[in-house]
């Protein structure tokens, strides 16, 4: 694998995955559920493409690319410090939801792939 | 956020220069196996306060338009990943327990903390000038 795959590969899936995420944040279900979905597709997309992919440039693709962009630790953050004052009992039970449910599907992946 | 060609175009766009910001970190601070991932805690510690200055910065200038969608939904979404540290703590977890309840626990009170402080900064330079 050359340079310039790798950085093709990083950029075409980074585009990728944030363009369904911006799908995802902008649907009538509202941005929270969107971000919560997209991070927890994507953790277990990545513990599918740790468990499964070799090929370097498949998973610059797939791994740092799609699922890399398709979830979101900026927006999270965000959305719970903007909550935080409002609803703090609500913005903590939205990050445990996003880390709860983003692990878990990591590990499902992971173990039942791997 | 109106979905248009040209907010799907820059989101795009900046999905694929946040990646590869990310991926450069990612091969400047590679980190060894079983480690603590200093390179995805920074991007995404970083990312977080980043985010939360472009957002203040937008709101108060009233709507966010294509280079807003760029910036937050694409760059900084892009740039920052939550799947790779989920995929982290679970993979540590076999390998040092402690070191992956630790990152685990600290990404998520540092990315909130700087997003939270990134605002307030905002709120509070603008309110002094």
């Amino acid at each position: 694998m050359t340079w310039g795959w790798a950085v093709l590969a990083v950029a075409v899936g980074g585009a990728a995955g944030a363009v369904v995420r911006l799908l995802l944040v902008s649907g009538p279900w509202g941005r929270l559920r969107g971000v919560l979905v997209a991070n927890t597709v994507g953790s277990a997309g990545l513990g599918a493409v740790v468990a499964l992919v070799e090929s370097p440039v498949v998973m610059l693709l797939l791994g740092t690319g799609v699922c890399g962009a398709l979830t979101t630790w900026s927006t999270l953050a965000v959305q719970t410090a903007q909550l935080g004052p409002r609803a703090p009992g609500f913005a903590a039970a939205y990050l445990l939801l996003n880390l709860v449910l983003g692990l878990g599907a990591a590990l499902l992946t992971l173990t039942l792939l791997g | 956020m109106t979905l248009t060609a040209r907010t799907l175009l820059a989101v795009s766009a900046g999905g694929a220069v946040g990646s590869l910001l990310r991926w450069f970190v990612d091969v400047l601070m590679p980190g060894a196996w079983g480690t603590l991932p200093w390179g995805t805690l920074l991007v995404n510690v970083l990312g977080s306060a980043l985010l939360g200055v472009v957002v203040e910065v937008l709101d108060r200038g009233g709507g966010s338009g294509v280079l807003g969608a760029f910036l937050t939904t694409g760059v900084l979404g892009g740039f920052t990943t939550f799947s790779t540290y989920a995929v982290q703590v679970a993979l540590l977890g076999g390998a040092d327990p402690a070191v992956a309840l630790t990152y685990f626990v600290v990404t998520p009170l540092l990315c909130v903390a700087a997003a939270g402080l990134a605002t307030t900064w905002v709120r509070r330079a603008r309110g002094a000038a």
